[in-house]
C-alpha cells in the first residue's frame, strides 16, 4: 500500500504542471488547427474522389504551373521520372520519388494552390490526389480515393529511403 | 590560452621570415573633412551608416515568395550575423502575425494539451544561446561543380544569431509528454503551413521555442513572433512562425521531409531525416570577387561551424593544399555556432590557392569535394560541406579554385 502511494505520488509529480502558464486547449481548437495527415491515414477527412473527377479542378487550378499532364511547367513536374533516380539527371516526381500517398493529400490540402492554399474541399482534394496518382500510372482513372483507400496505395519508391548513416566522410586521412 | 598565443606568434614570425617582410607602401587616403556643423539628432531606432552597403542580393524570381536570399558572409565580422542580413528561405512568403493574437498549440500525445500566448511564453524560464542556422541546400550548387563565385553565393545560406526563448523541454513537461510520444511535428503559420517532424530526443535536448534574435524580437523573415530553433540541425526544421507542435508516435512524412530535404545517393536510394549539419568552413577574406591591392600582409579570415559540436581546429593552406597551418580560433568557441578563424599571411604576389578545412569536437574533418562525391555521387543536392578553394591570380583578383 505504501509502495502504491509512493508510486502514485511520484507519477503525479512527474506529470504535474510546474509553472501553470498557458491555458488548456479546447477540443474544438485542436480539431480546427490539427490538419496533419499521417501515413496511417490518421487525420484524413471524410470525402472521396477519382482521377476522372479531378480533371476539371486540376485544369483550372493546377495545370498552369504543373502542366496539363503533370509534366511540369512553371513549377516542377508531378509525374514521370520513373527509372531516373540512378542517372545523371534524376527526375524526382510524386510517382518516381514520393514514398507515401498520404503526403500528397496533406500537402495539397495545406499548401495548394500556391496563391490560394486551402481552396479545395475534401472531395476536390481527394480527386486531385487521385489524378496525380493516375498520371503516374499508380491507380486507375475510376479508382476512388478516400480516407481508407489512400493510405493503402503503395508508392513505387516506398522502399527507396534509408536512415541517415553518416558520417560517410570526415575520417582523418591526412 | 598561452599555447594558442605561442602558436600564433610562431606562425607570424615564420611566415614573415618566408616572405622576407616585404613592406607595401600604404595607399593614400583622401583627407577627412571633420564636420563643423551639428550632426543628426538623437533617434528612436538606429540605422547603419549610409556609407555601408552590405546586402542580401535579391534574385529576380517569378514568385519571390518562394525563394531565398543569402548572407553576404564576406561582409560580416566576428560570429554574429546582423539580423537584417540573416539569410532567408521562404516557401510561401513572410506572414504578418500579430503577437497579441498569435498562439502556440501544443497537443497530441500529451496529458494536457496547452495553448501559449507570446506573453505566456515570455513568463517562462528562458535561455539565450548563440547558434548557427544553415539551410540544408547551402552550397548545393557545388555538387555539380565548385562554381559559386563568392562566399555569399556558395555559402550564404548560413547565418549565426543569439536566440532567446523557452527550452522546448519545459513546454513538454508542462503539457505532460506521454511515453508513446516519440516524434513531434511542428507547423508554421505561413500560407503553406510548412511542417516538419523531429525526434523527441532532440526536442528534450536543446531545442528552443524562440521569440528573440540578437537582443530584439525575431525579424519577420526569421519567424516573428515565434520560431523553433533546433541547434545544429538543417535550417528547414527550425520552423518559422511556429503555431503548433503535435506529439506523435511516428514521423508525419511531410512533403519537406520526403520529396525535399532527402539526399539522393548514387545507387538511387535517398537518405531521409539527415538532420545534422556536418562540419564546414570557408575563407571569407580573401575570397571570390575580392581583389588584393598588391603583395604584402593580409589576414586570412573565415568562418567554421559544425552541427556536431565545437570547432576544434581549422587548417589553412596558402599553397593549394601542399602545406597546412593551424589558424587561430577566436574565442568564444561555442557548440553549434560560427567560429571565426584567422591566420596572418604575407602574399608574395604570385598566383596561389587558399583553402581551409575544419575539424570538430567529434573528430570529423571537413572533406574535399572529391571525398564527398565519392561517398554520395553527384545527385544529393543537400548537405554539401566540401572545402572551398579560392584562387588568387597574379593581379590580386580572387576567383573559384
Amino acid at each position: 500500500m505504501v509502495r502504491l502511494l509512493v508510486f502514485l505520488s511520484l507519477a503525479a509529480i512527474c506529470s504535474a504542471q510546474k509553472y501553470h502558464v498557458g491555458r488548456p486547449a479546447t477540443s474544438d481548437e485542436i480539431k480546427s488547427t490539427d490538419q496533419f495527415m499521417a501515413p496511417s491515414g490518421a487525420g484524413l477527412p471524410p470525402g472521396k474522389g477519382t482521377a476522372a473527377e479531378g480533371r476539371d479542378i486540376y485544369s483550372r487550378r493546377c495545370a498552369r504551373c504543373h502542366g496539363a499532364q503533370g509534366q511540369g511547367d512553371e513549377e516542377g513536374p508531378l509525374a514521370g521520372g520513373k527509372g531516373t533516380l540512378k542517372t545523371a539527371k534524376p527526375l524526382k516526381t510524386v510517382g518516381s520519388f514520393w514514398p507515401y500517398a498520404t503526403t500528397i493529400y496533406d500537402y495539397v490540402h495545406r499548401a495548394m494552390p500556391f496563391d490560394n492554399p486551402g481552396l479545395l474541399d475534401a472531395n476536390q482534394t481527394y480527386s486531385v490526389v487521385a489524378l496525380i496518382l493516375h498520371m503516374n500510372g499508380i491507380i486507375g482513372e475510376k479508382d476512388e480515393m478516400n480516407a481508407l483507400s489512400l493510405p493503402k496505395v503503395k508508392m513505387p519508391n516506398r522502399d527507396g529511403f534509408i536512415k541517415d548513416n553518416r558520417p560517410d566522410t570526415g575520417k582523418k586521412k591526412r | 590560452m598561452p599555447n594558442n598565443r605561442r602558436r600564433s606568434f610562431l606562425h607570424l614570425s615564420g611566415i614573415a621570415a618566408l616572405a622576407g617582410c616585404s613592406q607595401q607602401p600604404a595607399a593614400k587616403t583622401e583627407e577627412e573633412k571633420l564636420p563643423s556643423a551639428l550632426g543628426k539628432p538623437i533617434s528612436s531606432y538606429g540605422e547603419r551608416s549610409h556609407y555601408e552597403t552590405a546586402k542580401r542580393a535579391v534574385p529576380d524570381l517569378k514568385r519571390p515568395q518562394i525563394g531565398s536570399t543569402r548572407t553576404p558572409l564576406a561582409d560580416t565580422e566576428g560570429i554574429i550575423t546582423p539580423s537584417s542580413l540573416h539569410f532567408e528561405r521562404h516557401h510561401a512568403g513572410v506572414p504578418d502575425l500579430d503577437p497579441a493574437r498569435h498562439t502556440l498549440l501544443l497537443h497530441g500525445l500529451v496529458e494536457r494539451p496547452l495553448v501559449f500566448s507570446i506573453a505566456d511564453l515570455k513568463r517562462l524560464p528562458s535561455a539565450s544561446h548563440i547558434y548557427f542556422v544553415e539551410c540544408a541546400g547551402n552550397s548545393g550548387g557545388e555538387w555539380k561543380a565548385p562554381g559559386g563565385p563568392n562566399v555569399a553565393a556558395a555559402f550564404g545560406l548560413a547565418s549565426c544569431s543569439e536566440w532567446t526563448g523557452v527550452p522546448l523541454k519545459i513546454l513538454l513537461e508542462e503539457a505532460g509528454l506521454k511515453r508513446e510520444g516519440k516524434w513531434l511535428v511542428a507547423e508554421g503559420a505561413d500560407a503553406c503551413k510548412m511542417s516538419r517532424s523531429l525526434p523527441i530526443e532532440k526536442a528534450l535536448d536543446d531545442c528552443l521555442v524562440a521569440y528573440a534574435q540578437n537582443g530584439e524580437a525575431i525579424r519577420p523573415e526569421q519567424g516573428y513572433p515565434l520560431r523553433l530553433v533546433v541547434p545544429g540541425y538543417e535550417g528547414n526544421v527550425n520552423v518559422k512562425w511556429l503555431r503548433q507542435i503535435k506529439i506523435v508516435d511516428q514521423p508525419n512524412q511531410t512533403k519537406d521531409e520526403t520529396s525535399k530535404y532527402t539526399d539522393l545517393l548514387a545507387d538511387g536510394t535517398a537518405r531521409q531525416f539527415t538532420f545534422l549539419m556536418d562540419a564546414k568552413s570557408v575563407i571569407t577574406h580573401p575570397s571570390g570577387g575580392q581583389k588584393l591591392t598588391g603583395p604584402g600582409f593580409q589576414e586570412i579570415r573565415g568562418l567554421a561551424w559544425s552541427g556536431r559540436g565545437v570547432i576544434e581546429r581549422v587548417d589553412v593552406s596558402a599553397d593549394g593544399g601542399k602545406t597546412w597551418q593551424k589558424a587561430a580560433l577566436q574565442e568564444p568557441r561555442l557548440p553549434k555556432a560560427f567560429t571565426r578563424f584567422r591566420l596572418p599571411w604575407q602574399w608574395d604576389g604570385k598566383e596561389t590557392e587558399l583553402v581551409a578545412r575544419a575539424v570538430d569536437s567529434s573528430g570529423y574533418t571537413q572533406p574535399t569535394r572529391a571525398e564527398l562525391t565519392e561517398a554520395r555521387g553527384m545527385n544529393s543536392a543537400y548537405h554539401y560541406n566540401g572545402v572551398k578553394v579560392w584562387k588568387i591570380a597574379a593581379d590580386g583578383s580572387v576567383r573559384n579554385g
